[in-house]
């Protein structure tokens, strides 16, 4: 078949699936450096063009990145479902996106949402490179994913909350103070997950207890996570901590996800150890995986088919893949964090956070965001609440919260607490069941189950604040 | 954590501090309605805005160059030859975006093949103003440390990134590089210098095969006779190994402040 087509006058012609792909994507620095953006924006509508007539089971047939050299694209292709992809089998890509709005339209969840195993990332990925934001947003908030371990996630009208509480140094007091800020403005719902300054063994297994113990005195209905590398929790384990998530960075190729010292076995076995403690009370979902554009290429492990570079919205896709393979409790895109040269702005930020978000859901991910930025690119406090808000309204799982939007250890800026409690207020939105529940045991909620203003002697906050004196 | 756990809560005046004297992460700043007071979110502005400046501020040779004479003069070591030149990144939002054109000359940039030691080359990197205010005194201190030493003009370069070093000494024909370059700006430090060295340095070295000290920020980071004795002392080593990156860390000797 020939994919060509003329815009303006021009005709452009489209080779292979990699170059439609990438041509089709909206604009970002990322695919700019790679070498496979569009080079006229008449030309990205061209591609656009095409690939809204390819029928979506041409991705069954032919590869972005080969299946015999890359064990994503085989995990993908080996566990996809015929039965699944039924309702959709005819259907193109343009016309995939029809569909998918008119049941969103419709509120035909169950529709939607039992897509999911007949989906390819390609599927998604190019049904996003035809969306809207809006587009992204309505679908997006009629996929219902619903996950648990000791909270349920993922419920209608709920928006979670990663605490992170971050220290430099990893200081017991330090990071217990922020998980106290944070539990005290109604955040910590999703997960307490703490990025540790280290990936020494005895440090993860150190933090693991404390959060464990916070957990555990005030009897709060969450899990914790230390996110450390797959094969240091796998030694936490050994050792008998207290691991209710296995976490880890993984990226949409074989030779990436190499680069993070991971393999699909390696993540097996983790999964399997933490499933042994049985620490769910409401699920067994055990695993938290997070992933951003921009990672393959970053590690030099983003080429496809033909050695061409894939762009990074499709490299994110197949990210999903791989997590949906462990039945993760939690996966999020981390948006901004690794700088302007793969999200230079606001706009590209934001797009490719919703981007991440329908991908995620539409493959059967309880996705969340990590909304945020460095202090190089163009974005500010004015973009990461737009995007806060669109995620709010496309029903994302959870948001990840840091002390007064700044983490101290890892040097960017994401959300605050209170900027959960606004998304949660201007949309509607409430925790987590079992976790609101936790509140109002607590006191911290008032009538309207608002979260509270504390005064320092109220009895939840004297609880609480004794968990962080020295 | 037990002990501190069942410890109980002091009589503070404001229990509050207990939060704020655990971490220096912003915790208990209080709310307006869902959101932070309006103090709360200026200083948060005020941080970010700092940093936004740093990386936006346009390099001033005429700042480097002044301070340089002033502390090489201060320091009786004789003045030095600065030379400019810019990458292939023609302005900043390019240099953002595209760090392959931030890590090679500009086309028809002409260096003399003069043959050294050592290349120094001070690079704005994504901080300007940690070059302004750091890089000269830092020189300096390097210079005192490597008196048998045969170096190069020194280059100041727009636009650079770490690998843009390797193409300054490959053309000046120097056997190492050192580039102090200004580090990505957080909230809290927006002028910290980075210092990075490479043996044999030519266009396709790799981090590995570089050694780094950074941080270089007095009187709040690492101070310039510090960071000048390290970088000396792996200097010294790479010169014996003949190489630089991981294998000088694994096999050097302890290096202070390292």
């Amino acid at each position: 078949m020939r994919r060509r087509r003329t815009v303006g006058g021009h005709t452009h012609e489209f080779p292979t699936l990699v170059e439609l792909m990438a041509k089709a994507t909206p604009a970002r620095s990322g695919d700019v450096l790679a070498g496979c953006a569009a080079e006229s924006a008449a030309e990205r509508v061209a591609a656009q063009t095409v690939l809204a007539d390819l029928p979506l089971a041409t991705f069954l047939d032919e590869q972005v990145v080969g299946y015999d050299e890359d064990d994503v694209t085989r995990l993908v292709l080996d566990t996809h479902e015929r039965a699944a992809f039924s309702p959709i089998a005819s259907l193109t890509v343009g016309e995939f996106r029809d569909r998918l709005l008119a049941w969103a339209a419709a509120g035909d969840e169950a529709a939607i949402s039992g897509l999911a195993r007949g989906l390819t990332p390609e599927m998604v990925a190019a049904t996003a490179k035809l969306m809207r934001n809006a587009d992204l947003v309505a679908v997006g908030r009629r996929t219902r994913v619903v996950t648990g371990l000791r909270s349920t996630l993922g419920l209608a009208g709920r928006l979670a909350s990663r605490l992170q509480p971050n220290h430099p140094t990893d200081d017991p007091l330090g990071v217990t103070a922020a998980i106290v800020d944070g539990l005290l403005s109604g955040c910590g719902d999703a997960v307490i997950g703490v990025n540790p300054a280290t990936d020494s063994p005895a440090r993860t297994i150190a933090l693991l207890e404390l959060v464990d113990e916070i957990i555990d005195r005030y009897a709060i209905p969450t899990q914790s996570c230390v996110l450390a590398h797959v094969t240091t929790t796998l030694r936490a384990l050994e050792a008998g901590a207290p691991v209710d998530l296995v976490f880890q960075s993984v990226a949409g190729t074989q030779e990436a996800n190499r680069g993070f010292g991971v393999t699909l076995d390696l993540l097996a076995e983790a999964r399997a150890g933490a499933l042994e403690l049985g620490r769910g009370t409401v699920g067994s979902n055990v695993t938290y995986f997070e992933t951003g554009q921009g990672s393959a290429l970053s590690a030099d492990a983003h080429r496809g088919v033909g050695g061409r570079p894939v762009d990074q919205q499709t490299l994110e896709a197949r990210a999903y893949a791989v997590a949906r393979h462990f039945a993760p409790l939690l996966v999020n895109t981390v948006v901004g964090f690794i700088g302007p040269e793969y999200l230079y702005d606001g706009k590209q930020v934001i797009r490719a956070g919703l981007e991440d978000h329908f991908c995620g859901k539409l493959l059967g991910l309880p996705m969340g965001v990590d909304v945020c930025y460095t202090n190089h690119a163009e974005v500010d406090g004015d973009d990461t609440d737009s995007l806060m808000l669109l995620l709010g309204a496309a029903g994302a799982t959870f948001l990840i919260a840091v002390p007064g939007a700044d983490d101290v250890m890892l040097h960017y800026q994401s959300l605050s607490f209170s900027d959960v409690l606004t998304a949660r207020s201007v949309l509607g939105l409430r925790p987590a069941p079992e976790f609101e529940a936790w509140l109002a045991r607590m006191d911290l909620l008032d009538d309207a189950g608002r979260v509270r203003e504390l005064s320092a002697d109220a009895p939840a906050a004297r609880a609480l604040l004794a968990a962080a004196s020295a | 954590m037990s002990s501190a756990l069942d410890r109980p809560l002091p009589a503070d005046p404001d229990p509050w501090a207990v939060l704020r004297g655990a971490t220096r992460a912003r915790v208990a700043l209080g709310r307006a309605g869902d959101a932070l007071p309006t103090a709360r979110e200026l200083e948060f502005r005020a941080a970010h805005a700092a940093a936004r400046d740093a990386v936006h501020q346009p390099l001033d040779p005429g700042v480097v160059r002044a301070a340089l004479d002033s502390a090489l003069g201060a320091a009786q070591l004789p003045g030095a030859e600065l030379v400019e030149v810019h990458s292939a990144a023609p302005d900043r939002a390019t240099y953002l975006q595209r760090p392959d054109l931030g890590r090679q000359l500009a086309p028809g940039t002409a260096l003399p093949r003069v043959g050294a030691d050592l290349a120094v080359v001070i690079a704005d990197g994504l901080s300007p103003r940690a070059v302004h205010e750091h890089a000269a005194g830092l020189t300096t201190a390097l210079l005192q440390r490597l008196p048998g030493w045969a170096v190069a003009p020194l280059v100041l370069a727009h636009q650079a990134r770490v690998a843009l070093g390797d193409a300054v000494a490959a053309a000046l024909g120097a056997r190492a590089v050192v580039v102090l370059v200004g580090e990505r700006p957080g909230l809290s430090s927006a002028d910290s210098l980075g210092v990075y060295l490479t043996w044999d340095p030519r266009p396709g070295r790799v981090d590995s095969e570089r050694n780094c000290v950074s941080n270089v920020r007095p009187p709040h980071g690492l101070g310039y006779a510090q960071a000048a004795d390290t970088v000396a002392a792996l200097l010294g080593a790479a010169r014996s190994l003949g190489a630089s990156g991981v294998v000088l860390k694994d096999e050097g000797p302890a290096l202070p402040g390292s």
